[in-house]
């Protein structure tokens, strides 16, 4: 008889990743069926009803409460389960009595690494705010990963940021990097005279990958979070980003991505880029298709901004600018024959992504090659699925959109769903072509491939013991540099029978012309097993990233200070709390009375 | 700045600023604003009999057999339930005292001066180990050693104190903290100094040299001699910074057995109380924690002033009674520099390359944060006079602090 127990601790507060991490842990033990640990917003309790794993007692708890309930086989496996809740949360920290002192606010960590000059925040969203503004408070710039805050905080904190002449990165920023740090989800790429604009964090990756791959590097990239470019925000941090770069004497050449902004605030950002007096490649994407053919088309040396249709192609072009060959990148000697990923008429696409971003760029680079293509995340007017979970037709999936990652960990950490969602994919006749994309960098899981491989041999034997050919196309953005090793990810896809490529743009291309027409050569070719490159560097002047005098205060994810610390940033874990334990009530008082 | 860190600066520079220096020795009824024949003073928040803990209803007992006023416990609690005798706050009348508190119209008290704001200070005298008034004894024994205090050893004090035309407690902690003191649960270095310092002056005072050997000896057995005057300096330090409007700085802190109550200096003399803990400790062979009273005694005056638990990095010796290393002892000096405005200009830790000791509760940073002062303690028997069991680690409720935010809202219309 399955049993649901639960077990409740009033004013205990984890942060998010260790909660899932013990969710995951709970849930593969003996007997046990599924498993939540969350903290017990609203939100959450919506979550668990539909898990099936709301008591009442848990229905009754406040939102600062944990909650931790697993539902088992039978009481006895239900109460294992919830005794190992203690072993299982001190495993993820040693436990030496001789630890160095945490600081509990950002003012004793302010103290304790004055140079720091960034605060990474990822508390929850309704408390990132009062952070964020006891970091400007500080005179601190802000690197804002949570999500969940309003566009009047947003807009306030950047108003803020703007007069005391700091940067806000975010709310929602996932990736970045700064005076050669990877800040959240960022790969490990050259230094050089390239800086980066971008709305996007997938998008931020690619181009910074693409540019590393080409052989040039990074002076800065920021994020600006996804909200930044719309018209109430009025891309206050874009705008200040820009002008940073503007004036860096390191940056010569500025790549500006994201998803369409609204026609007046693309204006501004234009005539900003403009004045800047530097090259600057703009990826607005889908957004400028005829500029950006225009762009493609027109005198290099006359323009100062230049459109590309691709994250690939701003990475090309950022390069090509940036060194003495002035020359646009052509793709005129890399082919690829299609026919290899040929499918039947009655059998589909079904890409399965983590990356927002890509998933977005996918969807536009297939429009001309397929009618009609499903997602969870359609372009605007296109087809929407009747259930993200299911794939109708060609389907683009997005899995980082909420309706997956609400108190789930993100794909690009945990592969899991992925998995789960690549074996019904395998198992349904219709399904043709898989379509993956495998994100690396500091932040992402530490071997996707390890896990993702054995997922696609599997796949492809499903199919071909049901009499059909299953073609997997993995599009693994990271560099040689990045902790999970490039060649490593590729030989293990390569190995388990996925086409692999380095370049979205190509993949996308190649996977259109399949499915579009059979057999076709298009730009563009699959990595080979031993991880060439699909363009060989183009200049070898810089280095990677080793010693940086960058420092920042981390009060969030403990994984960003991990990350921090191994790319030799100076760093101060704050041991944060929600103010007042989360008391609505006493948090107005304390605010009003910090003012 | 806003205004609260305004006001907080100013009560925290008042604070800082106080100098302490003991003047002298007198009759608590001659010398304690307010206090008269029928009044006794005790630790902590207000209290009646009724609700009182063991340790205060002994000490209360054995004051008012001191005084001549009853022979037994049962005339002592008529006089006080009747309302013959009163009972009042120890802080309501510029005095604190350890432990039960419990202070009479004829013992002695020293008197210290804050001699950069003018205000005053008293505390009793310290009694030792052992069966003691302070925990709840009064049996014969207590009241030979009490009588004996005051009638042959206070005149001796009283006459070297003056002597030595004034004694520097602040200095004397400074320099303490800097030999393993920090002020509280460790005097041994501040007893040992003040003891020095008074022995010629005893010397020269005493009737003869017997007596002189006998109150020195007194002095140097206990190392906890100087932790009256160190208490009521503390005071002298913590009024100075009491009554600036506007402040959410914390002046008080004190337990009577039953309840652990605060005070602010922007709200003026409103208590904010809740149960008090029992302290987390260790115990002395053959105690445990269930023999433990409640939190007891005005001694948290030290932590209210920056040094006690605050000062903990400063006394490693002592680590074993918060359960761990020399890096435990930092690190909770380290947790307190959270909830306080400034650090000490006076009081320094070597340990901590000669950082000021964390000075200046901030209510806000105590809600907002979670974190509650820390409070090094002895622990008392919750029976009468059975004595200090343990000593150990304790926090205030957090309830008082949320309270007493609240309250400041209200009054400040925030």
């Amino acid at each position: 008889m399955p049993q649901t127990l639960a077990e409740i601790r009033p004013g205990a507060y984890y942060d998010s990743v260790v909660l899932m991490q013990l969710q995951r842990a709970l849930a593969d033990l003996p007997g046990v069926d599924d498993a939540g640990v969350v903290m017990c917003t609203t939100a959450n309790k919506e979550l668990l009803e539909q898990s099936g794993l709301l008591t009442p007692e848990v229905q009754a708890a406040a939102p600062e409460d944990l909650v931790i309930v697993v539902r088992a086989d039978d009481a006895e496996a239900a109460q294992a389960a919830l005794a190992q809740v203690d072993e299982l949360m001190a495993r993820r920290r040693s436990t030496g009595g001789d630890e160095d002192y945490r600081p509990k606010t950002l003012d004793s960590a302010a103290k304790m690494l004055p140079e720091a000059g960034w605060v990474l925040i990822s508390v929850p969203g309704r408390y990132a705010a009062g952070v964020a503004r006891q970091a400007l408070g500080l005179g601190k710039n802000v690197f804002l990963y949570s999500d969940n805050v309003s566009v009047e905080d947003e807009i306030a904190l950047k108003n803020d940021a703007v007069a005391k002449g700091l940067l806000v990165m975010g709310p929602d920023c996932g990736t970045a990097i700064v005076d050669g740090v990877g800040l959240g989800f960022a790969n490990r790429v050259h230094r050089g005279n390239i800086g980066v604009v971008a709305a996007s964090g997938t998008g931020l990756q690619a181009v910074t990958v693409g540019i590393h791959r080409n052989g040039g590097g990074i002076t800065q990239a920021f994020g600006t979070g996804g909200r930044d470019l719309s018209e109430a925000v009025g891309a206050v941090t874009a705008k200040a980003a820009l002008a940073r770069l503007a004036a860096d004497p390191q940056t010569e050449v500025i790549v500006l991505v994201s998803k369409p902004p609204s026609p007046a605030v693309a204006e501004e950002l234009l005539s900003l880029a403009r004045q800047s007096g530097k090259p600057v490649v703009v990826d607005f994407i889908g957004f400028l298709n005829a500029e950006a053919q225009r762009g493609k088309d027109a005198e290099l040396e006359g323009e100062a901004i230049r459109f590309v249709q691709t994250l690939d192609e701003a990475a090309d072009l950022a390069v090509a600018l940036a060194t003495a060959d002035r020359r646009p990148q052509t793709a005129g000697d890399r082919r690829y024959d299609s026919s290899q990923l040929a499918i039947r008429n009655s059998q589909f696409l079904r890409g399965l992504y983590s990356g927002g971003t890509l998933a977005y760029e996918a969807l536009l680079l297939l429009q001309e090659y397929l009618p009609t293509v499903y997602s969870n995340a359609p372009l605007k007017g296109g087809p929407r699925l009747e259930n993200a979970h299911e794939s109708q037709g060609h389907t683009i999936v997005d899995l980082g959109e909420d309706e997956f990652t609400v108190g789930r960990l993100h794909p690009m950490l945990d592969n899991d769903l992925r998995i789960r969602r690549l074996h019904a994919e395998a198992a349904d006749p219709e399904t043709g072509l898989l379509l993956l994309d495998v994100v690396l960098g500091d932040g992402a899981h530490l071997d996707p491939a390890s896990e993702l491989a054995p997922a696609i041999s599997e796949a492809i034997a499903t199919a071909a013991a049901a009499g059909r050919q299953l073609s997997v196309v993995a599009v693994v953005v990271g560099t040689d540099a990045d902790p999970q090793g490039l060649d490593s990810q590729i030989k293990q896809l390569t190995a388990a029978g996925a086409h692999v490529f380095t370049r979205h743009d190509e993949a996308i291309r190649a996977v259109g012309a399949a499915l579009a027409g059979g057999s076709q050569t298009v730009d563009g070719r699959p990595q080979t097993a031993d991880g060439e490159s699909s363009t060989q560097p183009a200049i070898r002047n810089s280095q990677l990233a080793t010693r940086n005098p960058f420092a920042a205060l981390n009060v969030g994810l403990e994984s960003f200070t991990d990350s921090l610390k191994s790319q030799g940033a100076g760093v101060v874990q704050v041991d944060w709390k929600p103010p007042a334990g989360g008391n609505e009530k006493l948090m107005g008082l304390l605010a009003r009375m910090r003012r | 700045m806003n205004t609260i860190d305004q006001a907080n600066a100013i009560a925290v520079e008042r604070m800082i600023e106080a100098r302490p220096v003991l003047v002298g020795l007198g009759k608590a009824l001659d010398v304690i604003p307010g206090m008269h024949a029928d009044l006794l003073l005790h630790a902590g928040p207000p209290i009646t009999w009724e609700r009182a803990s063991g340790p205060l209803k002994g000490a209360i007992i054995g004051a008012l057999i001191f005084e001549g006023r009853a022979t037994n416990a049962a005339e002592a609690e008529a006089l006080i339930t009747s309302g013959a005798v009163q009972l009042e706050p120890c802080h309501h009348h510029s005095a604190v005292g350890p432990m039960a508190g419990v202070t009479s119209p004829s013992m002695a008290v020293y008197i210290v001066e804050n001699c950069t704001h003018g205000n005053r200070a008293f505390s009793n005298l310290n009694e030792g180990y052992g069966k003691v008034l302070r925990y709840g004894a009064y049996s014969e024994e207590v009241q030979a050693k009490l009588r004996w205090m005051h009638a042959v050893m206070a005149p001796v004090l009283a006459a070297a104190i003056t002597a030595t035309g004034g004694m520097d407690i602040r200095a004397l902690l400074a320099e303490a903290l800097h030999m393993g003191d920090e002020g509280h649960n460790r005097n041994k270095a501040a007893s040992i100094i003040f003891t020095k310092n008074l022995a010629p002056h005893i010397a020269k005072a005493a009737p003869d040299g017997t007596t002189a050997a006998a109150i020195i000896q007194a002095l140097g057995d206990n190392a906890l001699c100087v932790l009256n005057p160190v208490m009521a300096a503390c005071k002298a330090m913590a009024d100075a910074a009491h009554g600036v409007e506007g402040s959410t700085l914390v002046t008080t802190m004190a337990r009577n057995g039953t309840d652990f109550g605060i005070r602010v200096s922007g709200l003026s003399e409103r208590w904010f109380t809740a149960a008090a803990q029992v302290p987390n400790g260790l115990y002395f062979p053959g105690f445990q924690a269930e023999d433990a009273n409640r939190d007891i005694g005005d001694s948290t005056i030290t932590e209210t002033a920056g040094i006690g638990a605050f000062a903990m990095a400063a006394a490693p010796a002592i680590v074993t009674f918060v359960s761990g290393t020399p890096k435990d002892a930092i690190n909770a000096t380290l947790e307190m520099y959270e909830i306080t405005v400034a650090e000490h200009k006076a009081f320094t830790i070597p340990q901590l390359d000669f950082r000021g000791t964390p000075v200046g509760i901030d209510l806000r940073a105590v809600v907002e944060t979670g974190i509650t002062p820390r409070v090094n303690t002895g622990i008392a028997h919750k029976e009468a006079g059975v004595g200090q069991i343990g000593a150990g680690l304790v926090r205030p409720p957090m309830g008082i602090f949320e309270e007493a935010l609240v309250a400041f809202a209200e009054r400040y219309g925030f």
